[in-house]
């Protein structure tokens, strides 16, 4: 009896050691993302041209592409990415508590986000703004006459906030019809229960092509707030911040740069001093964010340059049809812009 | 004086009270009143069904791949049976859905011998589907072993899932809740009050509260770098809800035994745990069983919530579907076909209860 | 008689473990041990996590502007108001739509349950019918339904049905004419107080005067007739000092009125329909339970049938139904919080949906929204044992 109760202490103290200990572990994220061997991913709950499973239920868009991107960095391979779909009110905390290491879901760049909820943004891969999406039959041609209108929105997002601010500045009214899902929110505009869906500009053409009539909606012009859409990543850990931020400048730098994923391996005998620090010819500029010197040639090689992903996901080439505008390099007028590698 | 000395033959009964007219004098026309009420019930059937039957059989459109087969007067099923494989094995791949098959195969026929109170081996079966099942289940589904390839959980969902939330739930409920209607019971002050405390709490909220905790919150009481499975923290809410529902019915079993039991196993000189193992649960159990499919039942309806976390049950696929481009405008049809799965399962577990009470009406009914 | 054995001689005493009172002690002290290392482990965690991740906490978020629109109040609202406001705002829808809920669930959940056994075979039929399809589907698939039906069945605002041109249908909600209340009004409200105070005195009077001398007057209809006379009689003598302020259409949507907006209608449907299918079987058993003796002998005493079920029936059924018709109430009230998936702007979906989200303050949002359902379950437990203590059966 007393040598059972004996045994019993010594079990629970082991277990009670064995749980202390593992609160020990490091919070070092890109160890625990080569441990796990997969970079976990929050991506949105299936939006085209930004992230969305495909016929063949593989994730596809602008923000998968990230998530690819810094997997191609630490791991050489791009599909070594587990992706979790998060709707807008889990988003953050599914980044806080580290059920996912980077958060690529056009999360829009705010201070608040930036300072209180412990997280930091590496970056912008999407200017947006918020727009305005109406049926064409009401016959409305500036969002400064919808005064009255329901509004369908989804629930937790900046877009909340700024319709909200826009109808308060300019003296007029509106009814937020509030959904948890985007699916939703268009079920209610199809429905008819709003006047207007209301969302990110780029949403808007996402969505509007899930519509059963997309032509008989049209986008209003009026883009009425800044939404920097890009990865957010947690605080406390500046080297994976830094790996993120520079998987994305990666991909700018090798636009401007002209290197694409079909010329990236002749590029690799490039005289270029920039194209070959990019391409890990000349130094290991992964070296100070845990790299190897391959990260960047990686990336590319794997997920292509930032036009490339651009023109696939949501531009000309893709069902969206969304201009390049300000979302161009800043050498074509746009005000995408990388620092350089050096 | 004649004395008849045979039986006289039973005369029919009046032809006023026995057929189908005097069955329908009796119980539909008996009086002005209720002849009104018949008359509005049979107005009410009439204008309820006849829509329904022809959206539903007559109009409807059966075969076909796409949505131009449907006519669009009717019910289009062709939109379930085009996603039918989705709405049952959820994202599972569609190479390996014989495992997900045998594990249903398992469960129904453990069920089966469960429910039919002719099998003998009852206690070893039910030992197996309590402890062994769930092991072979998870192996089999989750792979990793045995050269299966790993299906995250994520790939989970549909009925599978719906299945799988609520038969985990009760199994790893009911130990918790045995614990605490004992707890409840006790006359050690301390635990009766924790077990009154945390059945209440949990009672009390509501099982959405719960689940956004179980997925927002626990991350965050977890040590830095331990992250739980999204489906596991999922149904840590929903045993921890269902443990404190099931306390409740245990309790109840348990005050229907006399207390001339537990006396008396105590007079024999047992301990605790042997008077609750062996003399009061034992008996305690078998009131308890109608209760336990009640609250089964309950939880199998619950588990559709998990869909507002982002996990995709029978109904959250159903939902998900309603919104693919190529198949919109479907959602009736979506809606009636989940309403339907639920429904029989649940029809038909009620059914199973209510037999099994009249059955076990016996005994120890005061 | 027994043979009384050689006196013992006291053992060693036995251990501490055999002994039942120490055992229990020990027993208690280990689990509030385990109980508050569980809790500090927790706790030390979550102080960890949030330290680390530079988490904001604390309720000072409750004063800032929230800066979002609710589309359903009952108090002032805007997007200047605070987040605390936004809380208040919820915390009402869900009592509003908990409280229509209950009231409706109980009228359809007794005409069901009484229809349930009723003679007429067709209506029974009907009723258990009513009472198997709709408790065996879950409520949140039954709240999708109302939702999409009821919006799928109704025309664009620009083509409501309408009532008299006053009151309005559309997909967008119902529109009722909003009383605007005018100087002298007040005097209604408090004739409306007298009344009930003069009716409950009037039932009292008559109760002890039945008792004293056998004679009684009939009390209920002379105080349906004072509430609702009483206060008619004053707006008329005061030249009825309300204005109508009556929906109309302007631009898009119908401006002016009340508006009930169609979430809320899908949810108190689907609320009152799923919960009314429980009750019918609660009030159904609570009926049965009454054994048919006690019937047979209140009619022996030649009770008429009416008093029979006033004075003999459906007080000793309440006692059987009221208990699990409380917890029934309790679920209403908690299945409201499945207003989220629809975009009904209660507590869950207001304050811990959108609120959570912008200040991304989870634990303290949670807390409160757990803490605001567990005070509404006890206040409702304790008012239904309260009243189901009033109605018990008086035993020595």
């Amino acid at each position: 009896m007393r040598d059972n109760k004996n045994k019993w202490l010594l079990v629970t103290s082991a277990a009670v050691l064995a749980l202390g200990t593992a609160s020990l572990a490091s919070a070092n994220t890109l160890q625990n993302t080569i441990q796990r061997g997969a970079v976990q991913c929050g991506v949105s709950d299936g939006l085209p041209g930004f992230s969305a499973p495909d016929d063949q239920g593989e994730w596809q868009g602008l923000d998968v592409d990230v998530c690819r991107a810094v997997a191609a960095a630490v791991f050489g391979d791009a599909d070594a990415v587990r992706y979790i779909s998060l709707n807008a009110v889990e988003r953050f905390t599914a980044l806080q508590s580290g059920e996912v290491d980077v958060l690529s879901r056009n999360t829009t760049w705010t201070t608040t986000r930036d300072t209180t909820l412990g997280l930091n943004f590496t970056g912008v891969t999407f200017y947006d703004g918020i727009g305005f999406m109406i049926n064409r039959d009401l016959g409305v041609s500036s969002a400064l006459d919808l005064d009255g209108a329901a509004i369908c929105v989804q629930s937790g997002t900046t877009t909340e906030l700024n319709v909200a601010d826009y109808f308060r500045a300019n003296g007029m009214e509106f009814d937020p019809i509030v959904f948890d899902t985007s699916e939703q929110t268009v079920g209610g505009y199809e429905a008819g229960r709003c006047d207007v869906l209301t969302s990110d500009t780029s949403q808007l053409a996402a969505l509007r092509i899930q519509l059963s009539d997309p032509d008989q909606s049209v986008i209003l012009p009026e883009i009425i707030s800044k939404e920097p859409l890009g990865p957010v990543v947690r605080q406390g850990d500046d080297q994976w911040f830094n790996i993120v931020k520079w998987s994305l400048f990666a991909m700018l730098n090798a636009e401007e740069m002209g290197i694409t994923q079909e010329n990236v391996d002749e590029m690799r005998n490039s005289d270029d001093p920039d194209i070959a620090r990019l391409l890990g010819q000349d130094g290991n500029y992964g070296e100070g964010m845990g790299l190897d010197a391959n990260w960047a040639y990686n990336i590319i090689s794997q997920v292509g340059n930032y036009g490339e992903s651009f023109e696939r996901n949501v531009g000309m080439g893709s069902p969206l049809q969304i201009e390049r505008g300000i979302n161009a390099l800043w050498t074509n007028g746009g005000i995408q812009y990388a620092p350089p590698i050096r | 004086m004649t004395v008849q000395h045979k039986m006289i033959e039973a005369r029919p009964a009046p032809g006023n009270t026995v057929g189908p007219i005097a069955w329908l004098r009796i119980n539909l026309f008996s009086g002005p009143v209720n002849t009104v009420f018949t008359l509005l019930g049979l107005y009410l059937l009439y204008v309820l069904l006849t829509p329904t039957i022809q959206w539903a059989f007559i109009n409807a459109d059966w075969v076909g791949t796409s949505r131009d087969d449907c006519s669009r007067e009717g019910a289009c099923w062709v939109f379930v049976n085009a996603r039918l494989t989705q709405f049952i094995y959820g994202l599972y791949p569609r190479t390996e859905l014989w495992r997900v098959n045998i594990v249903f195969a398992t469960f129904a026929v453990l069920i089966a011998w469960l429910a039919i109170p002719r099998l003998p081996l009852k206690r070893w079966v039910a030992l197996a589907t309590l402890v062994a099942f769930p092991v072979f289940a998870f192996f089999l589904l989750y792979g990793g072993y045995f050269g299966l390839r790993v299906v995250e959980t994520h790939r989970w969902g549909g009925l599978m899932l719906t299945l799988i939330l609520a038969v985990v739930g009760m199994v790893a409920a009911l130990p918790i809740g045995i614990l605490l209607a004992l707890g409840r019971r006790s006359q050690m002050p301390i635990v009766k009050s924790f077990c009154v405390v945390f059945i209440e709490f949990w009672r009390g909220v509501p099982l959405i509260t719960i689940l956004f905790m179980a997925s927002v919150m626990l991350p965050l009481f977890l040590p830095t770098g331990v992250s739980v499975d999204r489906l596991v923290r999922a149904l840590i809410g929903i045993t921890l809800f269902q443990s404190a529902y099931m306390a409740e019915v245990i309790r109840g079993g348990l005050q229907a035994i006399p207390r001339g039991q537990e006396e008396a196993a105590a007079a024999l000189g047992m301990g605790y745990w042997m008077r609750m193992g062996l003399i009061v649960l034992p008996q305690a159990l078998k009131m308890m069983i109608p209760g336990i499919v009640n609250t089964f039942i309950s939880l199998f309806k619950d588990t559709t919530l998990v869909m507002i976390i982002g996990l995709f049950d029978l109904l959250g696929i159903v939902q998900a579907a309603l919104s693919d481009s190529r198949w919109l405008g479907f959602a009736l049809e979506g809606y009636v076909f989940a309403a339907f799965m639920f429904w029989i399962f649940c029809f038909s577990m009620s059914r199973y209860s209510q037999y099994l009470e009249r059955k076990l009406h016996t005994g120890h009914k005061r | 008689m027994s043979v009384r054995p050689k006196a013992h001689t006291l053992g060693p005493k036995p251990p501490f473990w055999r002994d039942r009172a120490k055992r229990a002690l020990l027993f208690q002290v280990l689990l509030i041990a385990a109980v508050a290392a569980f809790l500090l482990y927790i706790i030390g965690n979550t102080q960890d996590n949030l330290a680390a991740r530079g988490i904001t906490t604390g309720f000072g978020f409750l004063d800032r502007t929230a800066g979002f629109g609710i589309g359903q109040s009952l108090i002032e609202y805007s997007s200047q108001s605070t987040y605390g406001r936004t809380f208040v705002v919820g915390l009402l829808n869900t009592l509003l739509v908990s409280a229509l809920g209950v009231i409706a669930a109980t009228i359809i959940g007794f005409i069901v349950g009484i229809a349930r056994l009723s003679p007429n075979w067709l209506i029974a039929r009907l009723a258990s019918g009513y009472i198997e399809i709709f408790r065996n589907i879950p409520l949140l698939l039954q709240i999708f339904f109302w939702y999409f039906a009821v919006l799928r069945a109704m025309p664009a605002a620009r083509d409501s049905y309408s009532l008299g041109e006053v009151i309005f249908l559309n997909v967008r909600g119902l529109y009722l004419p909003e009383p605007l209340f005018e100087s002298g009004f007040g005097l209604i409200p408090l004739t409306f107080v007298v009344a009930i105070v003069a009716s409950i005195a009037l039932v009292i009077w008559n109760k002890r005067r039945h008792e004293a001398t056998g004679k009684r007057l009939p009390a209920g209809w002379i105080s349906l007739a004072l509430i609702l006379g009483l206060p008619m009689l004053v707006l008329v003598a005061t030249g009825v000092p309300v204005t109508w302020d009556v929906p109309e259409l302007r631009g898009f949507n119908f401006r002016g009125g009340i508006t009930i907006i169609p979430e809320f209608l899908a949810l108190w449907l689907a609320l009152s329909i799923y919960t009314a299918s429980f009750i019918a079987e609660i009030v159904r058993s609570g009926i049965q339970a009454i054994p048919h003796g006690q019937t047979e002998a209140a009619q022996a005493l030649s009770l008429p049938q009416k008093l029979v079920l006033r004075l003999v029936v459906v007080p000793q059924a309440l006692r059987v139904i009221i208990p699990p018709l409380t917890s029934q109430y309790l679920n209403l009230i908690k299945n409201s919080s499945l207003a989220t998936a629809i975009g009904y702007p209660d507590l869950v979906s207001v304050f811990a949906g959108t609120t959570l989200n912008q200040t991304g303050q989870a634990i303290e949002v949670i807390s409160m929204t757990m803490a605001v359902y567990l005070i509404i379950s006890l206040l409702v437990s304790m008012f239904m044992n309260w009243f189901n203590a009033r109605v018990a059966l008086v035993e020595r």
